[in-house]
């Protein structure tokens, strides 16, 4: 038999309904369920003497009824133990009601999130400013310099990057080789691909995929650690002890990135053109000894130097912001995640459009 | 006698919350200074601004008779190396080991040798009542209370003449916590320094504070000695000290409310 939790007997002057069974957090949907057609237009004797098990979310619904059938009708109450008479008043007590968060407009919201922005770009350039004079600090005393810290971030982001950098890059190069070689080929342009993937990779592709691949790689770890340790009072430990953050923490970080991105770029652009030698290899048959000789004629270091001088750019933009946020996180594991997202959304935004910058800085100054 | 730390019109606002609305207190050298008041009171944020890291909108703080208004960051750094502080959850670096906690600002300000360094790290260690094999442990290898003793020995590194100790007791089993109260009193005995701490155990304050300042409604209701706090009429410190329970628990020192 299903189980009943209220019934009604319905007689001539009065209305008699009787709870029983559960009346617990498990129960009380189908409970209120019945509540609403018990319909109201005599006497109402409710007899709760049979409830064998309630908690206070029973109570509460019981509360509830309770008043609306008063307002309708007159009504009475028999079978009420001692138990859940207490209970009853212990939560009659405090029946005030939270008030929860007023909701916003989607126009406040617009203005809020704009005031927001504004007062994220004021930080940041509040947190360029410490770090600046951190390392005007340390410019003057070389001692300060933190020696440890910096090589062992440029083996963290540097040196351990590189496979995922190589992989990345060799991917791409071969992807611009093959996509070029059909289009070449129609004009019997063949050797052209030479200058395509050695021109593309070196001025654009190899530093803006080592940076991207950085951003997320390293930006996203820089906010997660500075992150963790503001949640920890490390930071504030730090202060306390007279060990300043920004020389500690960020400094090593920019500038470790700053060392170690260049010398990335170097790499992605290797392996990228490599990458597209390969292809061109199996795509159009050009030998590797045809592909190199023609590389030597095309390829001018001024290439090469044009795409290197992005690298440091690149790495300010990801350590800083990765740093940036990582200070704006707050006391709650939450905020962890959404600054590393908006770490890493930021960072390979700017170094796109930094990108785009140079691409137009480039084009004016007939480089 | 020059007090160690003079606190004067302290106003703190977070957005349109005050918190602080005129606290003046003063602690004096070689006593053991209690802060207390309900949560939210304001007493963490009262103690951030005596470590400098918050500055009150509005007031004087002066620490070891250096004014912290308008400090230098040369003064700022000579007086963080005069100072040790325990935050509530110990803030040990969790990329050192406890060792290496405990001597990073020894490395950092001072230039005595490697064997002296490992000397004073086992003293400390020995002083706060860990074995000294957990010093080649990390912190997340540690107790709570391990944590906080550690933490301890971290400050007291640098033999700083000011203890700051942000909730000492808190979350350790009563015996760790009477443990750590007499430890408390006897580097104060031993090494002569000034102790500021935050709590709300009744034992340390009955037992173990000398002076003490009670937070609530944005003021200092009450400073002095247990004895004259307790003449306070204040609803606080009703509250707090007077209800059935601390009566019936610390008789001899409250009978006279």
């Amino acid at each position: 038999m299903k189980k009943q939790f209220l019934t009604y007997e319905v007689n001539q002057d009065y209305l008699k309904l009787i709870s029983q069974g559960e009346w617990t957090l498990a129960s009380i949907r189908q409970i209120e369920k019945k509540l609403r057609q018990v319909p109201c237009d005599k006497k109402i004797i409710w007899d709760v003497s049979s409830v064998e098990d309630f908690d206070s979310a029973g109570v509460l619904l019981f509360i509830e009824y309770y008043e609306r059938f008063k307002q309708e009708v007159s009504l009475e109450v028999v079978g009420y133990t001692a138990k859940q008479k207490e209970m009853h008043t212990l939560l009659s007590e405090n029946s005030e009601e939270v008030i929860s968060p007023r909701k916003m407009s989607e126009f406040e919201k617009i203005g809020k999130n704009t005031f927001e922005i504004l007062y994220d770009i004021k930080e940041f350039i509040t947190f360029l400013g410490h770090m600046s004079s951190a390392l005007l600090h340390t410019w003057r005393n070389p001692k300060r310099i933190r020696l440890k810290e910096t090589v062992y971030h440029i083996h963290q982001s540097g040196f351990n990057a590189l496979i995922i950098i190589g992989l990345t890059s060799f991917l791409v190069g071969m992807v611009i080789s093959y996509q070029g070689s059909v289009q070449l080929a129609k004009f019997g342009a063949d050797m052209f691909i030479v200058d395509t993937v050695a021109i593309s990779i070196t001025r654009e592709l190899g530093p803006m995929i080592t940076a991207i691949v950085i951003a997320g790689r390293s930006g996203s770890a820089y906010t997660a650690e500075i992150g963790a340790m503001k949640i920890t009072e490390e930071i504030a430990a730090m202060r306390t002890m007279g060990f300043d953050p920004y020389t500690f923490l960020v400094l090593p970080r920019v500038i470790a990135l700053m060392i170690a991105l260049p010398l990335l770029i170097f790499f992605s652009d290797i392996v990228g053109i490599f990458g597209g030698m390969v292809a061109s290899k199996m795509q159009l048959g050009i030998s590797m000894t045809q592909f190199m000789d023609r590389l030597y004629e095309v390829l001018e270091v001024k290439h090469y130097i044009l795409g290197m001088i992005k690298g440091p750019v690149f790495a300010f933009i990801i350590a800083s912001i990765g740093c940036f946020r990582g200070f704006q996180v707050s006391d709650n594991t939450e905020s962890i995640g959404l600054h590393t997202t908006s770490s890493v959304v930021n960072a390979i935004f700017l170094v796109i459009a930094f990108d785009a910058l140079f691409s137009v800085l480039y084009t004016e100054l007939g480089l | 006698m020059n007090p160690v730390i003079q606190v004067e019109g302290i106003v703190t606002r977070f957005a349109d919350r005050t918190i602080h609305d005129g606290v003046n207190l003063h602690i004096n050298e070689n006593e053991i200074y209690g802060i207390l008041g309900e949560s939210g009171s304001g007493k963490s944020v009262l103690m951030k601004e005596m470590i400098m890291l918050l500055e009150p909108n509005e007031g004087k703080v002066s620490v070891l008779g250096t004014s912290l208004n308008g400090i230098s960051f040369k003064d700022a750094q000579s007086l963080r190396t005069e100072w040790g502080v325990l935050f509530q959850f110990g803030a040990l670096f969790s990329s050192l080991t406890i060792a290496e906690n405990i001597e990073v600002q020894l490395k950092e300000y001072t230039n005595i040798s490697k064997m002296m360094r490992n000397k004073l790290v086992s003293s400390k260690l020995a002083l706060v009542g860990l074995e000294p094999h957990v010093g080649a442990l990390y912190p997340s290898e540690l107790s709570g209370g391990m944590v906080k003793r550690a933490a301890l020995a971290r400050a007291l590194a640098i033999e700083p003449k000011l203890l700051f100790l942000d909730e000492p007791t808190s979350g350790l089993d009563p015996i760790g916590a009477r443990n750590f109260d007499a430890l408390i009193v006897e580097l104060r005995d031993l090494l002569g320094i000034t102790v500021v701490m935050i709590t709300h155990d009744l034992d340390s304050i009955f037992s173990i504070v000398d002076r003490m300042a009670v937070l609530a409604d944005k003021h200092v209701v009450a400073e002095g000695s247990i004895e004259s706090v307790l003449q306070s009429k204040h609803p606080f410190v009703e509250e707090f000290f007077k209800n059935e329970y601390t009566k019936e628990r610390f008789k001899d020192k409250v009978k006279d409310v």
